[in-house]
């Protein structure tokens, strides 16, 4: 048994590593060459990367010559309000929650609360802001830009008008069916609340 | 004179075949023994790694990120859509929470540095393919490959280990059997997702994803070892 342990360590001792671990750099490897030890490397000052948008068009900063932007510079189809939700749901939701309500779960864990979007003074704001807040941040919330791509944040501003006018419809501008479906499920919550109130719930 | 070679001469004596088979049969256990040995060992956790929680700096639990507060993988892992690297979050991710939440703990002294001085946190790696292995993480995902098939319940892992074994034959179970692991497109972030969700065995499931997605898993040597 003692031979075959022996044995064992000789054969391993024989495993070298140098195939495994080559002398090239993986994503974020440790580096003893440069001095901060990373060997992944921030662009040189004055360059720019080569897929990257000027960063004083109007697409970049969400502001044309009259102000912030009123219209989104993509085609907005349903596939890009489509990302757009999702894309809120991944980076925004968290604080913001699902609605826009700034009810999230970060919030809840004691981060301040941020404005809901259905106040009237973020109604009105054109889209452009919307934009610049998920690019360059406001108050205590970070920008996005470093996590969330450019066309991706135009998508998330997009969403953001949808949750908006989902909780802000007028009722005149629905369509018949609509309406009435409307008027249905109103008496519908209203007994069940009358109902529930009889059975001495709060 | 030579008739009469006395017996004392035979060079081999009564317990010789004895010993013959002894050492033929011991020789044999021996190569048996070390083979399995190091079938053993080639195999299992001391190898591979598979199954060792690695110590960090900072000790940060992905189930408390997203099975307690619901984050997505993809709110820290940002590349992993749409580049080989799934990508380890800077410390302004971190931050992005942690500058008003629990901003005062011991904990978390690590990651206030690294934000103040710019020095990036150093992470310890888990999972840790071979450099002469070329791996994609976003062929995968939009192929309908979930998290948790390499990576395990990452989300209720406080510390993180290598759930598989990232040997060759492991990967190969999937490139030659797809339909046992694929998953729909959009379920592949929920690692909470079972195939009985759709109503169907993954074996059912697995093979209609595979027509519908047209998945065909290469098996060249070139296709990893590039």
């Amino acid at each position: 048994m003692f031979g075959l342990l022996a044995l064992a360590a000789l054969v391993l001792v024989g495993c070298r590593q140098d195939m495994h671990n080559q002398a090239k750099f993986e994503p974020y490897e440790k580096s003893d060459f440069f001095l901060d030890g990373s060997s992944a490397r921030v662009p040189p000052a004055f360059t720019v990367a080569r897929d990257s948008v000027d960063p004083t068009s109007s697409i970049y900063t969400g502001e044309d010559d009259n102000g912030w932007m009123s219209a989104v510079p993509y085609v907005v189809d349903e596939a890009f309000l489509h990302r757009g939700q999702q894309r809120f749901d991944i980076y925004c939701s968290p604080c913001h929650d699902n609605t826009g309500a700034g009810n999230g779960m970060i919030v809840q864990r004691g981060f301040k609360q941020p404005p809901s979007y259905h106040e009237q003074r973020l109604r009105d704001m054109p889209i452009g802001y919307f934009y610049n807040v998920a690019t360059n941040g406001y108050g205590l919330m970070s920008g996005y830009k470093a996590q969330v791509k450019l066309q991706d944040r135009w998508a998330i501003a997009a969403w953001v008008r949808v949750l908006q006018r989902s909780q802000n419809v007028p009722e005149g501008s629905l369509s018949a069916p609509d309406r009435e479906q409307l008027r249905h499920d109103l008496q519908n919550a209203e007994s069940s609340t009358a109902s529930a109130h009889a059975a001495g719930a709060p | 004179m030579t008739d009469n070679k006395p017996e004392t001469a035979q060079i081999f004596g009564k317990g010789s075949n004895q010993v013959v088979w002894l050492t033929i049969i011991l020789g044999l256990a021996g190569v048996a023994g070390a083979g399995a040995l190091l079938f053993i060992i080639d195999r299992g956790p001391l190898h591979t790694n598979q199954g060792v929680y690695v110590n960090q700096d900072v000790p940060f639990s992905h189930d408390h990120h997203t099975e307690g507060l619901g984050l997505d993988c993809r709110y820290c892992h940002t590349s992993v859509e749409d580049s080989a690297f799934a990508g380890i979050p800077p410390t302004a991710t971190c931050m992005n929470c942690h500058k008003t939440v629990w901003a005062n703990t011991e904990m978390l002294e690590p990651v206030r540095d690294s934000w103040q001085t710019g020095q990036p946190l150093e992470w310890n790696r888990v999972n840790d393919l071979p450099d002469f292995v070329y791996f994609n993480h976003s062929i995968h995902v939009s192929s309908g490959v979930g998290c948790e098939s390499c990576h395990g319940p990452v989300n209720e892992m406080p510390l993180v280990y290598q759930e598989h074994s990232l040997q060759m034959r492991w990967c190969l179970e999937c490139h030659r059997s797809p339909e046992d692991f694929v998953r729909p497109k959009d379920e592949v972030f929920n690692l909470d997702w079972e195939p009985s969700d759709e109503g169907m065995s993954q074996k059912e499931l697995g093979k209609k994803l595979v027509a519908e997605y047209g998945l065909e898993p290469k098996q060249n040597c070139s296709t990893c070892h590039r």
